[in-house]
């Protein structure tokens, strides 16, 4: 099914562009209406996030009510499983540790006893926020050098270095894009945040995928000189063909593991697995049908603004 | 009961010798201090172990104790976690060693909170991180350590009784002339159990304090060798000791508040000067109150004020619902690799699932001994590294299938599969590795710290990973291989998922 793989290059182009331009979409809406291109959890901007368990029915405004006591205008609340289930989140600003035991009360209060057991409050000072956009602007700063190092290093040796070292960032570019996106779109319509764990998944993801990549070029670099009778897309198809079994095979085992995690799995790890499985499938997809097919356009001149006029 | 350990040591001196004796490549050893190892590691993780317990010298006092169990993370076991900062002006640094004191002072006051471990660790120069597993009320944590008592001894006229509240000159200066309401606040509650006389809000004398908590060393508990009355002597620092010997000298037959928080504790008389860098406090003490006041001497006050800069609380229940969840999916996802393994790679499939057991043994053995705090993020990360378990496999088993299509004899094609994918394991290992060392320093930030977990166990992963996928499944499919001949295999192919 894959003979003439590397022919349908367009086709594979179109697919990235439809995954990718919601996404862009959605991240420049994101921009203007939140201020960020993917929502930013407290983990970044400090604040405080409460996932309480009432014993009884709680409504939005009571809540609301309460938290406007404490100086909080703006809490973002929401319901979580079903409505009988009675667990709300709720996302506002920095509370002092006795404005938080204050606050219990009042919800007690005048919303709904709570169970303390099964919920959670996390805390952030803007300051600790601040420290940790620091620290992720240097973890991703670290990964770029480590990666186009990787990438360098995989390629020294083969003609067009750079050719290969740009297709397999191209491909890291869409991973990130697709991931970025989906978490904008994600973001916009259920109110997913961005926390230090999706950076995580990102970085992981972009690791597996540049990983992916260079798996297929070597086997186009070792191919190269073995078949130099055939043309060059031909190669590149045969090495696609050689490789894609193990690729597969081993995404697949990635993403039962993931599927299962998301599936049984405890609810608070959910979003960070489906940013993975998201960058796991986009990792897959961008090294065969990103990757490869960049290559052979670069080969053939596709890209080449000089033929097009040409022709 | 550790029966076993020695068994274990046994067999894997055995092993180490055949490795030794026979060639280094020899199967047999192999599979002996695999067997050795997987068994070792499967007496770790199990849920009962005892710990490792060694009587060195045997003297009935174990050498080496180490309690094997998994170390839960505060989103596992629920609890409390906070962090605290040095509360000073962003350009200045505490000072050298008073980070150190404060975490002394804090680890003894939540000591008395009754949570499971409390942990009270330095993070840089002016952080504090507690956490307090079992436990639910940041608010009483954080109002007991950020207690900033202030130790005073006082010239007072007569002696007063202990709970009197009192204005000192030291308190007065410091917060600035007026008198601290939460000092009022404070005695109101405080009481400490001994019994506070009414609060005369007339009574403004301002006492004139002497020394502050800062000349002092150590206080302990002491009973008098004569009469068994129970006293708290006291250490003096060098400065301190010149003070209260000068101080001492002048005023014998004079009365020294002791003033904790603008409370009064005690208001001995000075019987002699106090020189030599130590002395007693004496005042009809029961053991318990002695014990307190020596408690408060030593830790009465925190060389620096505190902020709250984070707190997360995670309920009980919670964390247990998340362990349940986590193992389920870790059951349900490892036996789903299991099976693919298997279906699609036949033969082989059955050294890469054997090989996939023993890694996961190794790992949870791993985590247990060094320990490793288990989180949520960190059972992900070994979860994933799960997934690439197999990777190292797959590359081999698809070169091998390669090598056969390509004519080569099934025993040599093996060999070849393993020595070609040796590279490609390598460097795809390296590359996540390179990414973890990352994350982890991203981790080391605190608001990211759910983050290092996730990086340790991955990384432990993909090294462990690297002794199963190859040298584990090439012995298992060795010894698989080997009542199959060639040729009944070339037969069969179907067998190796051709």
């Amino acid at each position: 099914m894959f003979s003439n793989f590397v022919q349908r290059r367009r086709l594979y182009y179109l697919i990235s562009a439809i995954v990718i331009i919601p996404g862009v979409i959605a991240m420049i809406y994101s921009t203007i209406t939140f201020g960020s291109p993917v929502r930013l959890s407290i983990d970044f901007r400090g604040g405080s996030l409460y996932v309480v368990q009432f014993e009884d029915t709680a409504t939005e405004t009571g809540i609301r009510d309460v938290y406007t006591e404490f100086g909080q205008d703006d809490p973002v609340i929401q319901q979580l499983g079903e409505p009988e289930d009675n667990r709300w989140q709720i996302r506002a600003g920095a509370l002092t540790a006795e404005e938080q035991a204050a606050l219990k009360q009042a919800l007690i209060d005048q919303v709904a006893p709570i169970d303390n057991n099964q919920s959670t409050l996390d805390v952030v000072s803007p300051t600790i926020g601040g420290e940790v956009t620091r620290a992720a602007f240097f973890a991703v700063l670290a990964a770029a050098i480590v990666i186009l190092g990787f990438i360098w290093f995989a390629f020294r040796s083969v003609p067009n270095a750079p050719r290969y070292g740009a297709c397999a960032i191209a491909a890291m570019v869409h991973d990130v894009l697709v991931t970025m996106g989906m978490m904008s779109i994600l973001g916009i319509f259920f109110g997913w945040e961005v926390d230090a764990l999706f950076l995580t998944a990102v970085l992981t993801v972009v690791g597996y995928s540049v990983q992916d990549s260079i798996v297929v070029f070597d086997r186009i670099r070792e191919n190269l000189p073995r078949y130099r009778m055939e043309e060059y897309d031909m190669v590149v198809n045969r090495s696609v063909l050689e490789t894609i079994h193990r690729s597969l095979a081993t995404q697949l085992n990635a993403i039962f593991v993931m599927v299962a995690i998301l599936l049984f799995g405890g609810e608070t790890i959910r979003q960070f697995i489906a940013i993975l499985l998201i960058g796991l499938v986009s990792g897959t997809y961008s090294s065969i049908f990103t990757a490869v097919p960049l290559l052979v356009s670069w080969e053939k001149g596709d890209l080449s603004f000089r033929k097009k006029a040409a022709a | 009961m550790n029966l076993f350990l020695i068994i274990w040591g046994a067999a894997t001196v055995v092993g180490l010798v055949l490795l030794i004796v026979l060639r280094p490549d020899h199967h047999l050893s192999w599979l002996v201090i695999i067997a050795s190892l997987t068994a070792f590691a499967v007496w770790v993780s199990l849920p009962g172990n005892p710990g490792i317990r060694i009587d060195l010298n045997n003297d009935g006092v174990y050498g080496i104790d180490r309690e094997l169990v998994f170390r839960e993370g505060l989103d596992l076991a629920g609890g409390v976690k906070i962090l605290l900062q040095a509360d000073l002006p962003e350009n200045e640094a505490p000072p050298a060693g008073s980070m150190d004191e404060v975490r002394r002072i804090v680890e003894s006051r939540i000591d008395s909170l009754g949570a499971l471990e409390p942990t009270v660790q330095l993070q840089g120069e002016r952080r504090l991180i507690i956490e307090l597993p079992g436990y639910e009320d940041p608010e009483g944590a954080t109002s007991l350590i950020k207690e900033t008592a202030l130790l005073e001894f006082v010239e007072v006229p007569e002696p007063l009784l202990a709970g009197t509240p009192i204005l000192t000159s030291y308190a007065m200066e410091r917060s600035g002339g007026e008198p601290e309401a939460t000092d009022l606040e404070a005695t109101e509650e405080a009481g400490v159990g001994l019994d506070a006389p009414a609060l005369d809000e007339t009574d403004n004398t301002v006492y004139q304090t002497v020394m502050t908590g800062e000349i002092l060393e150590n206080a302990t508990v002491q009973s008098s060798q004569t009469t068994g009355e129970i006293m708290v002597a006291f250490q003096l620092t060098p400065e301190g000791d010149t003070q209260f010997a000068d101080y001492t000298t002048a005023h014998v037959g004079d009365y020294l508040a002791i003033v904790l928080d603008g409370v009064v504790l005690s208001s001995p008389r000075i019987q002699t000067a106090i020189t030599g860098g130590s002395g007693v406090i004496t005042g009809e003490f029961s053991l318990e109150e002695a014990t307190r006041l020596a408690t408060q001497l030593r830790y009465g006050a925190l060389p620096i004020p505190l902020s709250v800069e984070s707190t997360s609380t995670v309920g009980p229940t919670l964390g247990q619902i998340s362990v349940e969840q986590s193992i389920r999916a870790g059951i349900i996802g490892i036996g789903v690799i299991l099976l693919f393994m298997l279906i699609y790679y036949r033969v082989p499939g059955i050294s890469a699932a054997l090989a996939l057991l023993v890694f996961t043994t190794l790992n949870m053995m791993v985590f247990k001994l060094v320990p490793v705090t288990m989180t949520l993020p960190a059972i992900t990360g070994f979860l994933i590294s799960v997934g690439t378990a197999v990777d190292g496999n797959i590359l081999i088993f698809e070169r091998l299938k390669e090598e056969v299509r390509g004519g080569k004899r099934i025993t040599r094609a093996v060999e070849v599969g393993f020595d070609r994918a040796w590279t490609s394991i390598r460097d795809s290992n390296l590359s996540t590795l390179i990414i973890c060392v990352v994350l982890y320093g991203f981790g080391t930030s605190f608001g990211a710290a759910a983050v290092r977990g996730f990086a340790i166990t991955l990384a432990l992963g993909l090294i462990i990973n690297l002794f199963t996928a190859v040298t584990v499944t090439r012995t298992f499919l060795y010894y698989i291989m080997l009542p199959l001949s060639d040729d009944m295999l070339d037969k069969r192919r179907w067998l190796l998922g051709l």
